[in-house]
């Protein structure tokens, strides 16, 4: 038990602390991953494979055959009656009953009641929700709005950022904890509520409709500071006085020797800004109103009315957004995950 | 230093997002393939206009809901938008009267819904143009009501015969509810209207909670706990409008309040799968109504080619124009001189026959039905009945709480928007 | 790749004569300020004015969004939030809807900081064992804290709706399937279950750190003397991670009074006014009703982050304690 709680490196044989501890982080990437699982595959289901239920893991489409003479028939199987096991495909519904025909002879209609009949189904992923999302609106336009907002918008969060943060844990000067805490406090204020002032200054400032509108009001944020103050206050001041005995300029010691070592910490910021760019939706609603402005998120949410939802468009949609970032997450976890680790506290 | 070159160029570039001479920019959302269908009208437009640029912004229904109001304000935005919440943006809107080349056509033929985008009963401008009508009406399993072997309760019918139709329906098919009102207080006040509701004080001030409320309001609780009715669609979302369209399209109701901007879904994703009818409105002792609605094309008084904005409209509003703008995207015309003739749809023998049915309930709109879409103060109504009747609903508080509720949300609303 | 490197040490040598200059002119710490300057710029122009602009908001009325066409009202917002018949009732306020959400807001805040304090704690000590994997599972607990708060709530929506896949597994194993989003003790459940669900793998990394900073020395001496492992952990590893503990509460404490997206889309704010905060009173009340009424909105929020402030001073102080 006391190994349960202090062992980090430990022994070759296995008690039951360690099966605890295994049990318990698989059953935690089922809750945590699984529902992003789902997610992806629901994504390559049909409209009404999505609604189906119980629904399936995998995407089910129905079968469609094509009859002379008739078009494309969804294809159903007889479960009761005179035809019952064959496989017929369907004409139209009366009522009660449908109008079934064999597609070897697609001259005679069978008629069964409606409850005697299901659909054949077959494994199909729908990837017209993803064709149908693309072939909609000037794709590649609306990526390369939300790529540039994201890339530079990062860049600058990283420079402007870590320059404060820089100030702020390595000098000394009157006026400095204020400001810190000046800062933090803006963590308080509910960021929706900021968003009509913020649009009477960006439109004073001639910001909007420019990708300028969504990048200036968010590369100063109070988190990143935070982050990189602590980190850069683990670093030894020994090497910035060496530094200075070698007649380094200021700005040299913070491009050149802090912000190297800083690296882990500002790879958290950048993976941090990358999301919260990628993703942000409610500043760049309001801020950008015309179309070849608009970034993916926008274009994305664009069908979505008031009155109707297209769950299969919403869910390829949110599978998309998701996609980039992930995957850059999964180049780049383990710096992310240490980056935190050491960034975080002090 | 480099920063200072980017601010300048940041600023450069806000700057050059000043309108072109003849650009008209229209902020549009689609329920359908609205927004879609008028950019192919436009593309006809512009080949006849050339001096007119028309571009159609798709954007989210939020963008235009909660990023339009704040645009207009900082004196910004487009030229046209599409909405259906005319009230927070009426102070920007501009009058057409001047520039259209006949308005007297507008008024025979849109008179009873330009009444929606004006102030009020002494305004008399023209403000824009409604894309569709839309009416409220009870989307009808038709296939459960003839297992269950009830008949589907016809033109006449009361609130009281539908609601114990769709309870034994059912009872007999074992669904779990009978029936499903969207959760929103515009689909709540056609059945009021027909119980005898007023929505206005005899001074025209709002004025919800009265005895005919009273009574659907009470009708709809008391259902809501026998599950004639499904709670659900009320009580589990906290705020804003919620449809049952997936309840109604997996049978799990027979009969549905909704209305006619489904069509292109219920022909879509129910198709054959069960046969669907339109009901005609339910009865009260005052009236048989649905609630009419519908969004609208405003054009607002920032634009900077005013004159380009009419005549887009005017051209959109043309009875040929507009026909096969229905058409396309399978809606009830707002122009009346169009409701009185049967357009080619594209659409299901069923769908043709809701069409019809939809028509049919226009006809019995009650003329405070049309009056109360088109209140300024129709919205706040709409939404507390909404707010308050599900707390009713969910047990939070008493039928007679949420009354008073009502008429103190109102009250605010009324003195806030008067400030 | 080297251009690039180039081209980035060009442009970060540029800033360097000016520096120069200015660090000749400055004395002592001063050069901080140039340091800051441009961060802080950016913070006066769009956090720091609009503040100064949500303050007038919060003291005028009407349902104008120009500032300067507002009349002036006084306290008239605040006054209008804060009165009560019973501030323990919200059904006797007069802004019922911001009481409940005041309510609400504590109990959320309560439950969703306390367990997610838990879990991380009990994760973070389980990642430092001898693990199999441990990169993975890592980054498995971390994965949640990638997607935008839209979709967070989108996906447990859209698998805790009534016909979603957990109704359908608690049918496949037998058991009859409940409206999880409708009733509302489930509907606040399923709240702060997602909340931690979303936000848990940043704080398991933090506390991580804090205990892989303990040094191992301090183990294994206690190893040796056979403590017990709770006096152990109470005496031990606790006082040593309390730091990395108290930037957790700080941090978790601010996000979870402003947790808004996840639960707006996934319960609305229902049922009823179950899982209603005070952020979402705020949305509805300046975004969303038809009536805006953005001065309330302002100061409800002004109220908020008041009381966030104190709060978290309080955590503060008792974090340079400790």
């Amino acid at each position: 038990m006391v190994r349960f709680l202090t062992r980090t490196r430990g022994h070759a044989a296995w008690d039951w602390t360690d099966w605890a501890a295994h049990l318990y982080l698989v059953l935690g990437v089922l809750v945590m991953f699984g529902p992003v699982l789902w997610l992806g595959m629901s994504s390559l289901k049909s409209e009404s494979g999505i609604q189906a239920f119980p629904p399936t893991f995998l995407p089910y489409e129905q079968v469609s055959v094509d009859v002379e003479g008739r078009g494309k028939l969804k294809l159903y199987r007889v479960t009761a009656g005179e035809f019952a096991g064959r496989e017929l495909g369907e004409v139209r519904r009366m009522g009660l009953q449908v109008q079934l025909v064999d597609p070897a002879a697609p001259a005679t209609l069978i008629r069964v009641a409606v409850g005697d009949r299901e659909p054949v189904m077959h494994l199909r992923a729908a990837w017209d929700n993803f064709t149908g999302l693309f072939s909609q609106f000037p794709f590649f336009r609306y990526l390369w709005n939300s790529v540039f907002i994201t890339a530079v918008a990062t860049v600058l969060t990283l420079l402007v950022n870590s320059m404060a943060a820089f100030a702020l844990s390595k000098y000394r000067f009157a006026g400095r904890d204020p400001v810190f805490l000046l800062m933090l406090a803006t963590l308080m204020i509910p960021p929706t509520i900021v968003l009509v002032p913020n649009y009477l200054i960006a439109s004073q400032l001639g910001l909007t409709n420019s990708p300028w509108g969504v990048i200036w009001p968010a590369v100063a944020t109070p988190t990143g500071v935070f982050l990189l103050r602590q980190y850069m206050l683990t670093l030894p001041d020994e090497l910035i006085e060496a530094a200075r005995m070698d007649n380094a300029s200021e700005w040299r010691i913070y491009w050149r020797i802090v912000l190297p070592l800083s690296a882990p910490a500002l790879a958290v910021l950048a993976i941090f800004s990358v999301m919260w760019r990628w993703n942000e939706f409610l500043w760049p609603m309001v801020v950008l109103s015309r179309s070849e402005s608009f970034t993916l998120p926008l274009a994305l949410n664009a069908f979505q009315g008031e009155l109707t939802t297209q769950w299969n468009y919403l869910l390829a949609m949110t599978v998309v957004t998701l996609l980039p970032v992930t995957v850059i997450f999964a180049f780049l976890q383990k710096h992310i995950t240490q980056g935190i680790a050491s960034a975080g506290v002090k | 230093m480099s920063r200072i070159k980017i601010l300048a160029a940041a600023i450069l570039a806000g700057s050059v997002s000043v309108a072109t001479a003849g650009e008209i920019r229209i902020a549009c959302y689609s329920d359908g393939n609205e927004c879609e269908a008028t950019e192919t009208l436009a593309a006809r437009f512009m080949k006849d206009n050339a001096d007119v640029k028309v571009t159609i912004d798709k954007m989210p229904f939020k963008a235009i809901q909660e990023g339009l109001p704040v645009q207009l304000a900082a004196g910004q935005g487009p030229d046209i938008a599409r909405t259906t919440d005319f009230g927070p943006i009426m102070r920007y809107t501009l009058d057409l009267t001047p520039y259209l080349k006949d308005s007297a056509y507008w008024e025979a033929n849109y008179g009873p819904v330009l009444g929606w985008m004006r102030k009020d009963a002494s305004d008399h401008g023209i403000y824009g143009l409604m894309t569709q009508l839309t009416i409220s009406a009870p989307l009808v399993n038709k296939t459960l009501f003839d297992q269950a072997g009830v008949p589907v309760p016809k033109a006449g019918a009361t609130w009281d015969e539908w609601a114990a139709a769709a309870k034994k329906v059912a009872t007999a098919t074992k669904i779990p509810y009978g029936m499903a009102w969207d959760r929103s207080g515009a689909r709540f006040a056609g059945p009021a209207i027909s119980m005898g509701a007023k929505y206005f004080a005899a001074d025209g001030t709002p004025s919800v909670v009265d005895d005919g409320f009273k009574a659907m309001a009470q009708r709809f609780v008391d259902w809501s706990k026998d599950n004639t009715l499904e709670r659900d669609v009320w009580v589990a979302a906290g705020g804003g409008y919620r449809d049952a369209f997936e309840e109604f399209s997996n049978g799990r109701i027979a009969v549905y309040l909704s209305g006619s901007w489904q069509l292109t879904r219920l022909e879509k994703q129910i198709g054959d799968a069960f046969e669907w009818v339109v009901g005609s409105a339910p009865c009260g002792p005052a009236a048989c109504t649905g609630m009419p609605g519908g969004a609208g094309f405003v054009a607002f008084k920032g634009s900077k080619n005013p004159k380009d904005v009419a005549r887009f409209l005017d051209y959109l509003a043309a009875e040929s124009v507009y026909a096969e703008w229905m058409v396309m995207t399978s809606n009830v015309p707002a122009h009346a001189g169009l409701q009185k003739k049967a357009l080619p749809y594209k659409l299901s023998p069923a769908g043709i026959a809701a069409v019809q049915s939809f028509g049919a309930n226009a006809a019995l709109l009650s003329p405070l039905a049309y009056r109360l879409q088109g209140d300024p103060m129709s919205r706040p109504m709409f939404g507390a009945v909404v707010d308050r009747v599900s707390q009713a609903m969910s047990g939070q508080i008493t039928l007679d709480q949420a009354y008073a509720r009502i008429t103190a949300d109102v009250a605010d609303a009324v003195a806030a928007s008067k400030k | 790749m080297k251009l690039l490197a180039a081209l980035f040490a060009f442009l970060m040598n540029l800033p360097e004569r000016p520096m120069r200059w200015a660090q000749g002119r400055l004395a002592g710490g001063r050069l901080g300020w140039v340091f800051v300057a441009p961060n802080l710029a950016v913070f006066a122009v769009f956090t720091f004015l609009p503040i100064a602009i949500d303050f007038h908001y919060a003291l005028s009325g009407g349902t104008n969004l120009l500032p300067a066409e507002r009349p002036f009202v006084g306290g008239e917002n605040f006054a209008t939030l804060l009165d009560c018949v019973d501030h323990f009732d919200p059904n006797t306020c007069r802004r019922d809807l911001f009481w409940h959400g005041v309510w609400n807001t504590m109990r959320f805040v309560g439950f969703q900081v306390g367990l997610m304090l838990g879990f991380s704690l009990l994760t973070a000590i389980v990642l430092n064992r001898k693990i199999i994997g441990r990169g993975f599972f890592r980054a498995m607990f971390f994965y949640p804290v990638l997607l935008s708060p839209v979709v967070v709530g989108l996906i447990w929506k859209w698998i805790l709706q009534r016909e979603g896949v957990l109704n359908a597994g608690m049918m496949g194993v037998g058991a009859a399937p409940v409206n999880w989003l409708l009733d509302a003790n489930w509907a606040f459940f399923w709240s702060v279950f997602v909340s931690i669900w979303a936000h848990m793998g940043f704080y398991t990394l933090i506390l991580l750190a804090g205990l892989q900073a303990i040094p191992a020395e301090i183990n294994e001496a206690a190893a040796m003397d056979a403590t017990p492992p709770w006096r152990h952990f109470r005496r031990i590893t606790w006082p040593l991670m309390l730091p990395s503990v108290l930037v957790v509460l700080v941090l978790g404490l601010i996000r979870a009074v402003q947790m808004f997206d996840e639960i707006y889309v996934l319960t609305g704010g229902g049922p009823g006014t179950a899982t209603t905060f005070i952020v979402q009173y705020i949305y509805k009340t300046g975004f969303a009703d038809q009536v805006r009424q953005y001065g309330l909105a302002a100061a409800a929020s002004l109220l908020l982050a008041g009381v966030l402030l104190v709060l978290t001073m309080i955590q503060l102080r008792g974090m340079r304690r400790g």
